[in-house]
């Protein structure tokens, strides 16, 4: 068989999913996407510095309906992105290595994650 | 050159590691504080987010969030840049891309919140 065409691993079409390496790959898409709330968190601030109009203009576009998309995306990102990364930082240190509690973490972090977003969001309704 | 092209393999070694680290570990109460104070003060306008700004500590813990997060971020898009750009002259064009960006948006997020701070 030529090593171009030896079938790929992990081969995606016959792969099954497990939380573990859904919760890896979604860090990184947390990650990524957290890097573009970065350039808006500095783009807001820059508008804020500005003037009164422009930061007007910026707190419209955040206020409209695909701004409170971002926003949403942004806390769940930043959220999930948070639990995993002392996850993350708890293997560093040597902890939770074993099947049974890389899954009781994995779970963990999902549900801190959807709290803590729907926390946030609660927080907003009264304001 | 031969940094560079070890850059380009993708062998930062140990400090980018570890400067992911601490900036991580520095970013659990910083972002934290940011969601915080977003929720407080994200909706306000002008002024108000200009008085909140205006004390010193807010400020300060501003400036050390935009540049932990800029630096955390850098260092983990260079991570992805490593593993899915191939072909050294692109993967470094990248690296350098990512660097400059994050430091003209260091840059530019500093000389905001002082601006903020101080009055404009």
């Amino acid at each position: 068989m030529s090593s171009a065409n030896r079938p790929l691993s992990p081969h995606l079409q016959i792969y099954r999913w497990q939380l573990t390496s859904v919760l890896s790959i979604l860090h990184r898409l947390t990650g990524i996407f957290l890097s573009l709330g970065a350039v808006a968190l500095v783009w807001w601030l820059f508008a804020a510095a500005f003037s009164d109009a422009y930061f007007a203009f910026v707190q419209g576009l955040f206020a409209s309906l695909s701004g409170k998309l971002f926003l949403f995306g942004w806390t769940f990102s930043l959220f999930y992105h948070l639990a995993n990364g002392i996850r993350h930082l708890l293997w560093d240190v040597g902890f939770g290595f074993d099947l049974r509690t890389t899954y009781i973490t994995g779970w963990t972090v999902v549900i801190a994650a959807f709290a803590l977003t729907a926390l946030a969001w609660a927080c907003t309704v009264g304001l | 050159m031969s940094a560079v092209i070890r850059t380009a393999k993708g062998g930062h070694g140990f400090r980018h590691w570890w400067a992911q680290r601490i900036t991580a570990v520095a970013l659990i109460p910083l972002s934290l504080w940011l969601v915080a104070g977003l929720l407080a003060h994200g909706g306000a306008d002008r002024a108000a987010l200009k008085a909140w700004l205006a004390d010193p500590v807010p400020a300060i813990l501003m400036i050390l969030t935009v540049s932990a997060a800029l630096y955390h971020a850098v260092l983990g898009l260079e991570e992805v840049v490593v593993d899915y750009v191939h072909g050294s002259g692109a993967r470094i064009a990248c690296l350098i891309l990512l660097r400059l960006a994050g430091a003209a948006l260091f840059a530019i997020g500093i000389f905001a919140v002082l601006r903020i701070s101080l009055g404009a």
